[in-house]
């Protein structure tokens, strides 16, 4: 109960540190929802030149999209500024994170909420509903728990790939964009039926880092959907798992970069 | 209260070797120290840029992991209990801000009541006391990034007492202000030390830090401790003397010779002599000199710990 207390100091006092710049909050939140309704923009583009992609229509790729969008902002807005860890580390100003009696994961997260990402957050969520909606989904209690799961499922992923990736930073300070490919490069990758990747890299990507478990799989067994690639019709159920080793590897690679922070002169 | 037993931080760094080449080179940031703090004592911390001042403060403290060796605070091993210890400690980096920057100062310090988890009367005599002794009241509601760096350093060390610690490390905690400030600063220290209820141990390169506030001197240079003692100590073993500095009328005879010092330095064609006291006081070497040569002027000039540190640091 203390530490929730704790928490949300740190989030209150980056909200008031905020408002002591209105106007560029107001322009971020903007910015910041353009992003992601650029990315869905894209899939509709791309529908313009053909009526399937990958063996999917316009209709079910948008639900791959809308289940990636709103899992990676649900990601992005609670551990996403975890990317700062870089400058923490490179400024060593990590260090008065760690004289304070809270862990420091959280301390990150609280510490630089960006709210200037509600928006986008919204979207996202609007854009799942509505692929939902339009996709004649055969509704079972099976499907309606899986709906439910699956955005926290792919939120927890990305989330363990953000956090994995900002650890880098304890080894390499320079680790610069190294990280991103995965961050970003892994959102673009479920934002498309993974019927449209070459074999070897999507092998790599979808099965091995596990990223084909995010959105491809679950819509498929909400759409009803047999796997032209061959997974049994249950995979699809339980693929939101796949953030439990996710989120373990994460956090061991965390606690084990921590131990190898060096702090700077001084 | 605090032990270290042959602690060590060794960083490995790569040094460029030909054109691609990097070779990997270990570097022993503190080798091997050992050092036990009572409470209650005020301890400061010196040595030369880069003699590992730091790096001890922050496996202290539960920055850094040793790389091998022990350190207890509390009984307690800082990194992995990292989180008990800091509700027991307090810590000054006089080079990282744990203010929020763009909120008033007291808005700061409120935050940390939640963070710290401090009882709201506790937090509040706490706080009335630093207002009180570092005159806090006239930019409590200035954002902190637009108070001097005097202000905000009393602003850091409020911030680190809130929680009622029961020892205070402070890293430079005077570095950069201006004499007043560092006055202001100091004389807290001294308050709080005296008050015997807060350990302190500071690293500084102020010697006049050390001299108002420690009664124990560690000196450490290359990672390892070369003094552990008083300041008095410290003069006592590099044998640095009082000297004794006389203006004449007219220069000593040649073998003139005073029982107790020895002649270190003439200048102004022996008009201003400087005698080194071994042993002697001043007043009998005064004595001494008046019944042969007429004086004019004369003063007695302490041992300088600047010098003593700097010889120090050479001779490591």
């Amino acid at each position: 109960m203390g530490e929730l207390r704790a928490y949300a100091a740190l989030a209150g006092g980056k909200w008031r540190s905020m408002l002591s710049y209105r106007a560029s909050f107001a322009a971020e939140l903007l910015s910041n929802v353009g992003a992601t309704v650029l990315d869905v923009v894209t899939v509709f583009v791309l529908f313009r030149a053909t009526a399937q992609i990958g063996g999917f229509t316009l209709a079910e790729a948008i639900l791959m999209t809308g289940l990636t969008a709103f899992g990676f902002v649900l990601a992005d807005m609670t551990v996403g500024n975890i990317d700062d860890l870089k400058r923490y580390v490179r400024t060593g100003q990590l260090d008065t994170m760690l004289t304070r009696p809270l862990p420091v994961l959280p301390q990150l997260v609280f510490t630089d909420l960006p709210l200037r990402k509600l928006l986008r957050l919204g979207f996202g969520a609007t854009i799942y509903g509505i692929a939902l909606a339009v996709n004649d989904v055969d509704w079972t209690v099976a499907r309606v728990l899986l709906a439910a799961v699956v955005p926290v499922g792919a939120a927890l992923f990305f989330g363990a790939i953000f956090v994995l990736t900002a650890s880098f930073a304890f080894w390499w300070v320079e680790s610069g964009e190294i990280g991103n490919g995965f961050t970003y490069g892994g959102r673009d990758f479920t934002s498309y039926p993974i019927t449209v990747y070459s074999n070897w890299f999507r092998d790599l990507f979808a099965y091995t880092l596990g990223f084909g478990f995010v959105a491809y799989q679950p819509a498929l067994a909400l759409l009803g959907r047999t796997d032209p690639l061959g997974l049994p019709a249950w995979a699809g159920y339980v693929s939101p798992l796949v953030a439990l080793p996710a989120v373990a590897i994460a956090t061991a690679v965390w606690r084990t970069g921590i131990r190898h922070y060096r702090s700077t002169g001084s | 209260m605090i032990r270290m037993r042959e602690l060590r931080k060794d960083f490995t760094v790569r040094v460029k070797a030909g054109r691609l080449r990097r070779t990997k080179r270990t570097v022993s940031a503190v080798d091997g120290i050992d050092l036990t703090i009572e409470p209650g004592e005020m301890v400061g911390y010196i040595g030369p840029n880069g003699a590992g001042k730091s790096t001890t403060l922050k496996m202290l403290t539960g920055v850094l992991a040793p790389s091998s060796g022990e350190v207890s605070v509390f009984g307690l091993t800082p990194v992995p209990q990292r989180t008990r210890l800091a509700l027991r400690i307090g810590v000054v980096f006089g080079q990282r801000s744990q203010l929020w920057w763009d909120l008033p100062l007291g808005e700061s310090f409120r935050l940390l009541r939640h963070i710290y988890r401090v009882p709201p009367a506790e937090h509040e005599t706490r706080l009335r006391r630093c207002r009180d002794l570092l005159d806090l009241d006239e930019f409590l509601d200035t954002p902190v990034r637009q108070l001097s760096l005097g202000q905000r350093m009393r602003g850091e060390l409020t911030a680190a007492l809130l929680h009622g610690p029961r020892v205070l490390f402070l890293d430079e905690p005077t570095i950069g202000l201006d004499v007043v400030s560092k006055q202001a600063v100091r004389s807290f220290l001294a308050e709080l030390g005296a008050s015997g209820d807060v350990t302190l141990v500071l690293t500084t390169h102020d010697l006049a830090d050390i001299e108002r506030l420690c009664d124990r001197l560690v000196v450490i240079d290359h990672g390892r401790v070369v003094h552990d003692g008083s300041i008095e100590a410290l003069h006592a073993r590099y044998g640095s003397r009082r000297s004794l500095v006389v203006d004449l009328d007219e220069p000593l005879p040649p073998d003139f010779a005073l029982p107790g010092a020895t002649v270190t330095g003439s200048a102004a064609d022996g008009h201003r002599v400087t005698f080194a006291l071994d042993g002697t006081s001043a007043g009998t070497a005064v004595a001494g000199l008046v019944a042969v040569a007429s004086v004019r002027d004369l003063s007695v000039v302490e041992p300088d710990i600047e010098d003593v540190v700097a010889r120090l640091y050479q001779a490591g």
